[in-house]
Formats: structure tokens, sequence, C-alpha cells
């Protein structure tokens, strides 16, 4: 130690260098900076990298045809704490509540801070490709999905076209103009 | 003025002249004394809590003269119990400020400024001034600023910026300590990953299926409350919030019959409150401030880096030096210059560094301050900083300017200052 001190009392004036970005905004720097995704997914963002929307189009399963868009927020706590997710429409799907709240265990009791961007992105295409009545957060959608799977699929592709079930309004949310379905 | 007779053992320690390390002399060739060193030590101390006062106390125990002690908390009547520093009268007032009292009434000799704030709002000018800092924290968040902070501290001024961090952190009967030296080994980020996330429950099991009192705590907080007050924010130190909470979750933890939902089982998970235990507390800090005492009088080896105490499955210290890890993104950054000409673009200063005998980037993503320079991806960042690439570069940055780039091929940043090279006043 007396050794670095002594260093430190001989040392030539250091170079000055600028401010450092937080470790969390450089993370993402990095992160956004290699992001390679899929031509079924569009990420919008702006000058504030820290917010962005995805945009999700599945090419299979239960809710093919339809796009689904998903806020994502990093805080300066990343990558310890996880990115916070939310769907910004209103949707009918097991693991998916009217709110927006989506159950995907990255984001909560699983997140780890090997995880990324990309992981999240995977995940959330999981659980359209597999909808996951386990672990549900719309109990409802979750118990049809099991009892009835082919009323589910019947379920969801109306639900895509924006309708109330409920109390819940479904939000339009396929690909072609609204009316060419029908 | 004399140091107090209990605290005068670690004076004749001091006086011994023994092999503790190679180096270690009585005076040294700048005619300082290790009692010297120690008495003209000025020292932060990060956190005035459970480790705080402890090692408050054995700072001023071991002839550390010179004390600064920062904390934004004020007391709860629940700190008592362990933060010997503080009486149920004390209760509302700042934790910092109270226990910079109690120091300077039992230790009169001593130095100590209290502050009131967060880390973040103290100027440069403060933690230039300062010898070391030891952290007894309960907060990630906060270890990771001050991390980074020092760090930078060590990178814009040299060795004048040179501030060691000694860490404490204690979790129920479990303990860490590390000795920080920036730039010189792992700093608090390279071993993030080993520090335990918050405790987090799947949403699932929150809305639909809660077998614990915590998972209506949550559901309470989590879902309910955003629901009823989209406009506040849950404050965990409000007791009122603190009461809808526990309210809204006896309901639904009896729907579920489920006990156990208390006004401090929701505090503690609202808060993220970690279990504290007086006594791991207190072996934490006094490992903390041995390492603080042996970093200043250099009386004997300090630790290399890190020590574990597992008090919770036998009693176990395990010392360990951790490795700075490659891709850390505080320690872990590449620092380098290039010239170019002021008429040059953005492109061309891209392809220089693609180009670049050390450097040899594939695909660099370029910020400034926190200003999106270039980036790659995604497809609609890369279309709104396209324009930039022709720009020429006295058109988007001073000369001198440090970018912060970040490549495919670099595990972590990349810090690259631009110098003009037909600059006429450097930095204009």
């Amino acid at each position: 130690m007396r050794r670095i001190w002594n260093q430190k009392k001989t040392a030539a004036e250091a170079q000055k260098t600028q401010s450092k970005e937080s470790p969390a905004k450089l993370r993402l720097q990095k992160e956004l900076g290699e992001l390679s995704v899929t031509k079924d997914t569009t990420i919008e963002i702006a000058a504030n990298i820290s917010e962005f929307t995805m945009t999700y189009r599945p090419s299979e399963g239960y809710y093919k045809g339809g796009q689904f868009k998903f806020q994502f927020e990093i805080g300066d706590g990343y990558p310890h704490d996880a990115p916070k997710v939310r769907c910004l429409q209103t949707i009918y799907h097991p693991n998916i509540d009217t709110e927006g709240h989506v159950c995907l265990n990255i984001l909560r009791e699983d997140w780890k801070p090997v995880l990324n961007i990309q992981a999240v992105i995977f995940g959330l295409h999981m659980l359209f490709q597999e909808p996951n009545p386990d672990d549900p957060l719309n109990k409802d959608a979750a118990k049809l999905m099991v009892d009835d799977a082919a009323e589910f699929g019947r379920t969801v592709r109306s639900t895509m076209r924006g309708r109330r079930i409920g109390t819940a309004d479904y939000d339009h949310v396929l690909i072609e103009p609204a009316g060419r379905g029908y | 003025m004399a140091p107090d007779a209990c605290a005068a053992g670690f004076e004749r320690f001091l006086r011994l002249k023994a092999p503790h390390v190679p180096d270690f002399e009585l005076v040294n060739e700048e005619g300082e004394t290790p009692e010297g060193l120690l008495a003209k030590a000025k020292v932060l101390v990060i956190g005035a809590g459970g480790l705080g006062c402890e090692i408050l106390k054995n700072l001023a125990m071991s002839g550390f003269r010179n004390i600064d002690v920062i904390d934004m908390d004020t007391i709860d009547v629940s700190n008592l119990n362990r933060q010997f520093l503080f009486r149920s009268k004390d209760v509302g007032r700042p934790k910092a400020e109270v226990a910079a009292e109690f120091i300077r009434q039992r230790s009169p000799g001593i130095n100590i400024t209290a502050h009131y704030k967060r880390i973040q709002d103290m100027p440069e000018e403060f933690y230039l001034g300062l010898t070391l800092i030891v952290c007894g924290l309960d907060s990630v968040e906060a270890r990771r600023w001050i991390n980074a902070y020092v760090h930078g501290l060590a990178e814009s001024h040299g060795f004048d910026g040179f501030k060691p961090i000694v860490d404490g952190g204690t979790e129920g009967l479990k303990g860490n300590m590390r000795v920080i030296l920036p730039r010189h080994n792992a700093c608090f980020e390279c071993g993030l990953s080993m520090y335990p996330p918050k405790t987090t429950y799947p949403i699932c099991t929150i809305a639909n299926t809660p077998r614990l009192p915590e998972h209506c705590i949550e559901w309470a907080s989590v879902l309910e409350w955003p629901r009823t007050f989209p406009d506040t924010k849950l404050d965990g130190d409000n007791v009122d919030h603190i009461n809808w909470v526990v309210e809204q979750a006896a309901t639904r933890a009896e729907s579920f019959s489920i006990a156990g939902v208390t006004f401090s089982l929701a505090q503690g998970v609202v808060k993220n409150i970690i279990p504290a235990i007086a006594s791991t507390n207190a072996i934490i800090a006094a490992a903390c401030v041995n390492e603080a005492f042996k970093l200043v009088t250099s009386c004997n080896p300090y630790l290399d880096n890190s020590l574990l105490y597992t008090g919770d499955s036998g009693v176990y210290f395990l010392t360990y030096p951790l490795d700075q890890a490659e891709d850390c993104l505080v320690c872990g950054q590449k620092e380098g210059a290039l010239a170019a000409s002021s008429e040059s673009t953005l492109e061309q200063l891209i392809d220089a560094l693609k180009e670049h005998g050390v450097f040899q980037l594939k695909a660099p993503s370029l910020t400034l301050a926190g200003t999106n320079l270039y980036f790659q991806n995604p497809k609609a960042l890369e279309e709104q900083t396209r324009p930039n690439l022709s720009k020429r570069l006295r058109d988007l940055f001073d000369s001198g300017s440090t970018l912060t780039v970040t490549d495919p091929t670099l595990p972590t940043g990349l810090r690259v200052t631009v110098n003009f090279t037909d600059a006429t006043d450097p930095g204009a």
C-alpha cells in the first residue's frame, strides 16, 4: 500500500478524461448496438435509449396474424435489476393480464445479470408460440386453453379483431386493416 | 490533544518494530510515522446504520481523527435494537448527525462531520479530499454508484483521485467484505453477479395462487396499489401507505386462508428490508476497520481482496482474491486516443477505429456523454443516427472529447479520446 501512496505523490498529472457513462447505460449501449432481431420483430426507439417498444408479429401458433407491442424500460439498476416490460395492448393471453402485466419468469424471479434484452425478447416470442396455462395471469383464458383448445383458438382469433369479453375491451391487433378478415 | 486512554493500544502496536511487512518503517522517507498517517487520514463512512454505527465506533477507537459520515436516512424506532449510537429520543432525526454527535461526545479529540445527504449530492472536491472510504450499506445501487464514481476519479485525477474502498455487507448470519483499490484489483461491479437479486415472486402466483403472506403483500403493493392510486408511487416509509397495503393484503390472505400479514412484514417486503443481526454487523464492521487501519498505516498486509463469512452454516471465513472481470462495465473499460482531422467525417472516424492496429473493431456504436452519435442496431436507431455519418467531426464535438465506444469484439466499453490534428486551441 505504501508503494501505491508513494506512486500517488510522484505521479505526473493524469490526462483529464470526461465523466463516464453509468454502468447501466454502457451495458445498454453495448446490447442495443449488437442487438439482432428477426424480421417478425421491430424495435421503435428514440434518443433516450432507456425506453423503447418492441413489436412482435408471430408467424405461427394461436396468435399468427397479430402484432403485439411491448414497452421496455431499462433502469439505472440494470443489469442487477431486470428490465421492466409491459404489454401496451389489451390482449387475451393466459400469461398476460388485461393491464399489460406479463408473467415471464426471467422478468422477475429468474432474472440474472447474465441475461439480456435479447433473452427477454426471445422469452416474449415464446409466450406467443407456446402460451403456458399452468402459471396463468388471465385465469379464464388459461382454463379455456386447457379445457377446449379449439374454442380457446377461436376466442384468441376473435379478440385479436377487437372485442369485449366480460369487463375487458380487447384491442384490435391484427396486421390487416380492420374488417378485411370478416 | 492526547488520544483517549482506551484508544492508546493502537499507538503501542504501531511502535512495535516488527517484521509486519517488508517496507514497514516507523518513519518513512517523507518523515511520516504510522501514527501521523493515521491522524492525518480523512475517512468517509457511507451509511450510519447497523454497520455504520459499528464502523464509526471502531474508527474512533483505532486512532482515526478525521471522519466524515454520510447517510440520507432518519432514525426509525426499529433501528434501536442494534444501531447503538441512537436512543429513543433520537427517533426521526438524521442518522448521520446523531451518530456524529455521539462519537464527538465520546471521543472529544475527533474531528467528525455529518452529512444528511445522498452520496450523489456531494461535490467532487469533497471526494478528492478523502484518504479512503468505508461503506456500510444495504443497497447494491449505492455501492455501484460509489464504485463507478471512485473509478472515474482515479481516471480523471490520476493518483490524486485514488480512493480505496473498504466495503462491508451483511445479511442475517452471512457477511462479506471487499478491499477495492481502484484500477489495481477487482472492483464492486466485477463481482456484481455474486450479489443476491431482490427477492421477487412470480407475478402469476401473486395474482392467482398466493400461498404466503408475502404473496398477498406483493399483490397489494405491486398490482392493487397502481390500480387504485395510478398517480402516486408507493412509499415504504409512509405509514398510511403501508397501512393500506396491510389492509388489502390481510383481506386477500383471509380469503386464501393464509396467516401472517403484519405491518412489519409488509414494510419489509415493500422496502426489500434485509434482516440484520447485530453480531454479524459487529464482525464485518470490525474486519472493515482493521483493513482501513492497515491501508492507512501500512503496518500489516491488507486483505487480498474479498472475505466471506458464512455464519449461517457453521462458522466459516473464506478469503479469496477476486479477479478483475474482463467484461466489467466499470474497471474493464479500455482507454485509447485517436488523432483525426476536424474536417473528416464520423464515418471516416469509424473506419479508422476498424482499421486501427490496436482497436480493430468490427461494428462500433458510439455515444458522447449520453448523446447517440451512431448505433449499428436496432434498425430504428441506426436510421436516426445515420445522418451523423456524413457530418464533419468538428460539427459533432470538440477536440479532446471522449467517446464511449461499444463493439462486438470488445467485452465492455472503450473510451476513445479524439484529438483534432488541425486544432489550434485544443479543447476549444
